[in-house]
């Protein structure tokens, strides 16, 4: 299939940027949407233009690296893919594809469609962990015994890959999604519990700091989230922040 | 606490949600004492004295309700500012429809219009109840509610914009009665579908209700 590309270009981070058009040509329906990307840039520099810089990694959907709104939906049209999951059959021969970063105060562009997702580098570094001590006596953690329920929660929110999708989804650019999966991992496993009350403030401090928006539960975040993260874990991690709030003693 | 709930936006959103149920409570107490001025207007005409002229609703309820409308609206104004700012860039193509609903999204322009609706009401029926008792003097007129509720709803242009700012505020709970209950922490799966039926029953019925009644009075007169 032949497509019609507006792409964001932008040189840094201080350049305004801008949509410029593009042509490609000889796209076929099982290529990822990456793959396309590819495509295009060798068609780019073969007519001596600057390729498009965009984020990529694994491409196999689990690393979280590659965003891209493309199309007016976050990771494209297709439900619980990133983008390099995505397929160029989801799209028809001789269509207009919008292709943009995602846009938010706290995940500035640097170049093209390149982000800078540190932001949530720095919550994660507020308390999205939990300290053990590596003097070689370490416990196994199989011997403690967690109910298969907290199992499975726990498991479904670390299944988060910290894309950004929520922020860049969320008509906010709220970044609650991402830190109720990193809060409420935790606090469904016994190994959690310690950190608990000030992982919650921290995480939750920092992402203010940040500059995200407020969540105003409109959902998108899960209807958009590659991993299909429920924001009724945004409802745990108002609980946990709460209680915390409450009864931490600092 | 280490820092005040308003000083986090967790804390603003359960803050938001707090003034939220409280509003709607006193919504369905509204709706009910309205509701009396179909039934009877003696009936209406006691307990609205009783409500006009009660220690307890006048002097500690009604500033309550006022600091709480005040609240949920400037803290709904300010969200909304941080929350433009936190996306200075907006997308060349948007297609929110796809993931929300139209309500979700709105909040504030329904919630500023039921606030612009609340002007009118003011003016309507608080304005001149404050200057009766509280300027002039008049405590004891248990027979005024009646007359004056039907004296405002013999004007076919109020009687629209009140129809109108109803259905604005019907849109307003469609969204903001769930969502009260997950900005609180309540997001269970055994109750949290019950809630949101209940929350679509609470924000048609009531809504709908003061439409009737409205609409019973401007007809009944004609």
């Amino acid at each position: 299939m032949d497509l019609t590309l507006k792409v964001w270009r932008q040189k840094n981070r201080e350049d305004k940027g801008g949509l410029e058009t593009y042509k490609v040509t000889g796209i076929l329906g099982h290529y990822s949407f990456l793959e396309m990307l590819d495509v295009m840039n060798e068609q780019l520099i073969t007519q001596g233009k600057d390729p498009v810089a965009f984020d990529h990694d694994c491409r196999e959907g689990i690393c979280g690296t590659c965003s891209l709104y493309i199309n007016g939906e976050a990771h494209g049209p297709d439900r619980k893919v990133t983008t390099c999951q995505l397929h160029m059959r989801m799209f028809n021969d001789g269509e207009t594809i919008y292709i943009e970063p995602w846009r938010s105060a706290a995940m500035p562009v640097i170049k093209d469609l390149i982000v800078d997702r540190s932001s949530f580098d720095r919550i994660q570094q507020s308390g999205g962990f939990v300290s053990v001590n590596t003097s070689g006596n370490t416990q196994d953690a199989n011997a403690l015994p967690i109910p298969k329920m907290n199992a499975d929660k726990a498991f479904d929110v670390a299944a988060c890959i910290g894309c950004g999708a929520c922020v860049a989804t969320c008509k906010n650019s709220s970044a609650m999604l991402f830190v109720a999966a990193k809060v409420s991992q935790y606090a469904y496993l016994p190994q959690g519990q310690v950190e608990r009350k000030q992982r919650v403030l921290n995480m939750v401090e920092q992402m203010d700091k940040e500059g995200f928006g407020n969540c105003t539960n409109t959902g998108a975040c899960e209807i958009e989230c590659p991993k299909g993260i429920s924001i009724e874990y945004i409802a745990k991690m108002n609980r946990e922040y709460l209680s915390a709030s409450i009864s931490s003693e600092e | 606490m280490s820092k005040g709930l308003s000083s986090s936006s967790v804390g603003r959103k359960v803050l938001m949600a707090v003034s939220g149920f409280f509003l709607m409570f006193f919504l369905m107490q509204h709706f009910v004492i309205n509701l009396f001025s179909v039934i009877s207007a003696d009936l209406f005409n006691e307990v609205s004295h009783f409500m006009g002229t009660n220690g307890l609703v006048q002097f500690v309820l009604q500033p309550v309700l006022l600091v709480g409308v005040l609240f949920h609206l400037g803290m709904g104004i300010y969200l909304d500012v941080k929350n433009k700012a936190a996306r200075p860039v907006k997308y060349a193509m948007d297609k929110p429809s796809e993931n929300s609903n139209w309500m979700s999204r709105n909040m504030i322009i329904t919630g500023i219009m039921v606030m612009l609706f609340l002007g009118l009401h003011f003016y309507d029926f608080w304005l001149p109840e404050i200057k009766d008792k509280f300027i002039d003097g008049k405590w004891d007129e248990p027979t005024k509610y009646f007359t004056h509720l039907q004296h405002k709803f013999q004007d076919l242009a109020r009687i629209v914009i009140y129809c109108i700012s109803f259905v604005f505020l019907s849109l307003h709970l469609l969204h903001g009665f769930q969502s009260a209950f997950q900005s609180a922490g309540f997001n269970h799966n055994k109750y949290t579908p019950t809630i949101r039926k209940l929350g679509n029953l609470y924000a048609i019925i009531i809504p709908a209700g003061f439409v009737f009644i409205a609409l019973f009075h401007y007809f009944k007169q004609l």
